[in-house]
């Protein structure tokens, strides 16, 4: 019934009963295209610059930044900043990335689950970073819960260098790489989570404070090629 | 929500005498629009982006059909649902059937101005469902039973001794007046809520016909939250929010968070495409898009069409120097401001909103800043053009309008009557009543002037009145020549 | 008063649309133009058949009556190669003549032209005549002031005025700009807005007699009478009790024009402005600050 009213009122708005086909073929040619609008200058970089951006940018929004020469430098290194945080576990998904290293000679309890209110840390890894903003892009799949990214009060992320991408349009290229149906249609995750720094808010009298609801600090741990 | 626009007045002037909310704005007036002017200094195809987000919204609309039609057959094929709500009533009885059909005690709520246009706590909780708002700011509101006074800064009008007050009425907890342990006490009080809530209800920024997706932009993760633990999404949002590619929602990001609130990037930007996959581990089980119309569909191919292109970034408010000077409340409904003062007499009717668009000097600095360009002075002269032609302006504006266009469009007519009220004023200033000062300070029928500021009183003669002097002086110089 | 005409070069043929605002509060506004636009080599007229632009009825929404004046002006100035006015609101409402009129209206393209055709007159000056035409004249002048200048909302965003009048200005010997805070924002005057909503435009005029205050100048210079009556007399009822201390309002053409033997705006006498140069110590509008009617953050 208001389904459709409002097309009417639309389509009688618009000054036509149905559309033609022209204008049909305007929108799946859009939709097809899935082309780029202005692209910033900002971001067009050669890649050192723009892994140099990406830190400055991420480094303004708060987050903070690791460098690591290896993934296997990751278990140690991890635990590391959760000792220097008095924390002692943390939680993880069954991410192949994760699951190959040695976390054997680690401090901290490990645990592969879904987050749960009064965890801590958790570790997850990342598609890709944005330089533009300095911005994590993940999605959600079976080995990478959304909880995880949301719930703890610390989150720790990996990013490969070599995921660091200029602009999001690069990102969305990607995606749409990484994640398609068996007729090369683009199979949307879920979620997609963008993540630009630790959660904040500014709605006590306008003054900004970290960490609202989501995580109080965000550690990315970059990898060098 | 109970409308008070029509006491836009009244409200504005109460506004101006509260020294908390002055403060407030103040505060508001230096911080948005100084963070905004430096974003869009580092953005140096800020204009360019602008442009082609007016010209992409313009493209959307003429085509909004059918971008609306790609919009439900991708939710409905990544398992989703979409519901349609003619008015605001609809969509609340669509929302809370859903609660009802997964037997929802309790629902979280992120941000959504679209909820609060059609009153959708009220009626959850008239209809024995809590819902509990999220959002640092909404939270704060519903605990003091209080309603957003800004579209993305909801509890601006609200300082550190309310939110202190509101939290020890409530969180059986020491009362504090530090801002860090207002906000932890926060955290753990939702945190409570989120795990135990049935039904998510969050609003979208834009909903990606492409994909069958919807986006939240925010910077608390509340959002997040709210969507991602309980079994059931139900996104509320309006149909003039869809866009179609990513890449376009793209465009649209760098504008929205750069015009709100001068961020480069909100830290999250949450893409939803429907319920949680094969595998997955947590995320909802069902996923629910209401797309509420409201009087949008009619503003297609209207004189106010341009309105629909509106982001929602509230750049338009934060540089208003009415809303500035008044604050979100005094106008009364939803929507404050100026893009408030074009959508609300669309909503509530111009008879009950007529206030809003007559209350702006027509200064143009909110359309010098909307992200998408819309016109929103013109738009607001529209509402005085429909206001005067349904003869709904005041009396005796249209009576003094009336009498000044009698003369206005009589040159000699006219001529005598600013010849006699020059004279007739700058008489008075001379007088002694007028305190012989070049200005007066008190005049009958402009106390709306007088009261506040004095009256520069005329020189003498009007201008027309010595040109044809010098003009028949310089005739009689050129005769004697 | 007259001024000679340099008949060797082609004058261009300018109608000067007073505005109602000048012509009964302010005819020496007129009389400034007049001067800047003959000094410039045009020939001026002043069309009989002008009154006001039309603004408080196209802002009223009364369509019928702004296209009935409209057309009247159209008319008045049709035989103008340009209609100059020294206001950005006026020239503003000009522009939107076109907008007042059907597509098959014969008047609809002479709108167009009109619209096209005008000018604020700093503007006109600037841009049309050109600087080089003035800056002698501007030049031998000495004007020992500080002032600042408020940029009126039509003129700035509609017009793109805000150069032209400094441009203008700065040629002027002993002039010194100091530019307040928020120059761009509102007054609060808004035509009939600030009898409609006196309260809301009084805390606006009061945030901006605040700045301009605290702008150390001397002088508030602007191009449009309705901001400069709005503001003077906010500034003159603030500061009633410090007379001397007061910042007088003026026209830009007044100060372009050297005109300034006539009182400034809402003022009884001409006043002999103290200080040439602002120093450290320069304090004017100290004390109208400190009774200014809101706190400020």
């Amino acid at each position: 019934m208001s389904r459709a009213e409002i097309f009417a009122n639309i389509r009688r708005g618009l000054g036509r009963e149905v559309p033609s086909d022209t204008q049909r073929q305007t929108v799946q040619n859009r939709l097809r295209a899935q082309a780029d609008n202005i692209i910033p200058a900002r971001a067009q970089l050669p890649r050192p610059q723009q892994v140099e951006l990406f830190r400055a940018m991420a480094t303004e929004a708060a987050a903070e930044l690791i460098d690591l020469d290896s993934l296997e430098q990751l278990p140690a290194a991890c635990d590391n900043w959760l000792t220097t945080q008095g924390l002692n576990e943390f939680i993880c998904a069954s991410d192949p990335q994760l699951a190959g290293l040695d976390w054997s000679d680690i401090q901290a309890a490990k645990a592969e689950r879904v987050a749960q209110v009064g965890d801590m840390a958790a570790l997850t890894t990342s598609f890709a970073g944005i330089a533009e903003t300095g911005t994590l892009m993940l999605y959600s799949r079976a080995d990478s819960p959304t909880t995880l990214n949301f719930l703890p009060d610390n989150h720790l992320v990996v990013l490969h260098e070599s995921d660091i991408l200029g602009v999001y349009e690069e990102a969305w290229k990607k995606l749409r790489n990484h994640c398609q149906t068996s007729d090369g249609l683009l199979q949307m995750p879920r979620t997609v989570n963008m993540i630009t720094g630790p959660s904040r808010s500014a709605d006590i009298e306008q003054t900004l404070l970290m960490g609202a609801h989501g995580p109080k600090r965000l550690v990315i741990f970059i990898v060098k090629n | 929500m109970d409308i008070n626009t029509p006491f836009f007045k009244a409200r504005a002037s109460e506004a101006l005498q509260d020294a908390n909310l002055q403060q407030a704005l103040g505060n508001l007036k230096q911080g948005f629009p100084h963070k905004r002017a430096i974003a869009v200094e580092r953005m140096p195809e800020f204009e360019a982006l602008r442009d082609q987000g007016r010209d992409l919204k313009n493209h959307i609309l003429e085509h909004l059909d059918l971008y609306l039609e790609q919009f439900e057959s991708k939710v409905t094929e990544n398992g989703g649902q979409v519901h349609w709500a003619r008015t605001g009533d609809d969509a609340n009885r669509i929302i809370l059937d859903i609660c009802q059909q997964v037997n929802a005690k309790t629902v979280t709520k992120g941000k959504s101005m679209v909820s609060e246009e059609t009153g959708l706590n009220d009626y959850l909780e008239k209809n024995g469902i809590q819902p509990v708002e999220t959002d640092l700011g909404e939270y704060i509101l519903q605990l003091r039973g209080d309603h957003p006074s800004h579209i993305i800064a909801p509890a601006i009008h609200l300082n550190l001794e309310d939110v202190s007050e509101a939290f020890h009425a409530h969180h059986n907890k020491p009362k504090s007046d530090d801002p860090v342990t207002l906000m932890q006490e926060a955290r753990d009080a939702l945190r409570e809520k989120f795990v135990v809530a049935d039904v998510g209800i969050t609003g979208a920024n834009f909903c990606v016909a492409e994909t069958g997706s919807t986006i939240i932009v925010t910077n608390e993760g509340n959002g997040d939250l709210t969507q991602t633990l309980p079994k059931t999404h139900i996104v509320i949002t309006s149909i003039e929010k869809v866009v179609p590619t990513l890449e376009d929602m793209t465009l649209f990001l760098r504008l929205l968070a750069r015009s709100a609130t001068g961020q480069e990037f909100t830290v999250y930007n949450t893409l939803s495409s429907g319920p949680r996959r094969e595998g997955d581990q947590d995320g909802p089980e069902n996923f629910h898009v209401v797309l509420v119309d409201n009087g949008r569909s009619e503003m297609v191919g209207s004189q106010f069409q341009d309105m629909l292109r509106c982001i929602r970034c509230s750049a338009c408010m934060n540089h208003c120097p009415v809303y500035g000077a008044v604050g979100g409340h005094s106008y009364g409904w939803v929507y404050p401001g100026p893009m408030g003062s074009v959508l609300t007499p669309k909503m509530i009717g111009i008879e009950k909103g007529a206030a809003l668009p007559n209350a702006s000097t027509f200064c143009g600095k909110c359309e010098s800043v909307c992200p998408v360009r819309i016109p929103l002075p013109k738009l607001m002269r529209h509402w005085r053009e429909d206001e005067f032609s349904k003869h709904l302006t005041p009396k005796a504006a249209r009576y003094g309008l009336g009498s000044w266009a009698f003369l206005a469009k009589r040159p000699a007519l006219y001529r005598q009557f600013t010849k006699a009220s020059s004279w007739g004023l700058k008489l008075l200033a001379n007088s002694p009543f007028g305190g012989k000062k070049g200005k007066l300070e008190s005049l009958p029928l402009a106390s709306g002037w007088t009261d506040f500021r004095d009256m520069p009183a005329p020189q003498g003669e009007t201008f027309m009145q010595q040109w044809k002097k010098r003009q028949n002086a310089e005739q009689t110089d050129g005769d004697a020549s | 008063m007259s001024q000679q005409h340099t008949p060797q070069r082609p004058s261009p043929n300018v109608g000067l649309f007073i505005t109602c605002l000048a012509d009964m509060f302010r005819p020496s506004i007129g009389f400034a133009t007049v001067k800047l636009l003959e000094q410039t080599g045009c020939r001026v007229s002043v069309p009989e058949q002008q009154t006001c632009c039309g603004q408080p009825a196209y802002n009223t929404g009364d369509r019928r009556t702004s296209a009935e004046i409209a057309r009247m002006t159209i008319d008045a100035f049709a035989g103008y190669e340009y209609l100059v006015a020294p206001s950005g609101s006026c020239v503003g409402m000009i522009k939107y003549y076109p907008e007042l009129f059907d597509a098959e209206d014969p008047y609809q393209q002479l709108a167009q032209s009109l619209a096209d055709r005008s000018y604020e007159i700093t503007s006109f000056l600037f841009d049309v005549i050109g600087i080089e035409a003035l800056q002698a004249q501007l030049q031998q002048l000495t004007i020992p002031r500080t002032v600042t200048y408020h940029d009126s909302c039509s003129g700035l965003r509609q017009l793109g005025i805000k150069q032209q009048p400094r441009e203008l200005l700065k040629q002027i010997n002993g002039l010194q700009i100091e530019e307040m805070t928020e120059a761009e924002t509102c007054c609060g005057f808004g035509g009939t807005f600030c009898v409609k909503y006196p309260e809301i435009s009084n805390r606006m005029v009061s945030n901006k007699s605040e700045f301009i205050n605290d702008s150390g100048a001397d002088t508030l210079v602007g191009g449009d009478l309705g901001c400069l009556l709005n503001m003077a007399g906010k500034l003159q009822r603030l500061g009633k009790d410090t007379p001397d201390a007061l910042v007088e309002a003026r026209h830009v053409v007044e100060l372009l024009a050297d005109m300034l033997d006539t009182p400034g705006i809402g003022e009884q006498d001409v006043r002999r402005l103290k200080a040439t140069t602002p120093t450290t110590d320069f304090a004017l509008g100290t004390e109208i600050t400190g009774s200014a009617a809101q706190p400020r953050k």
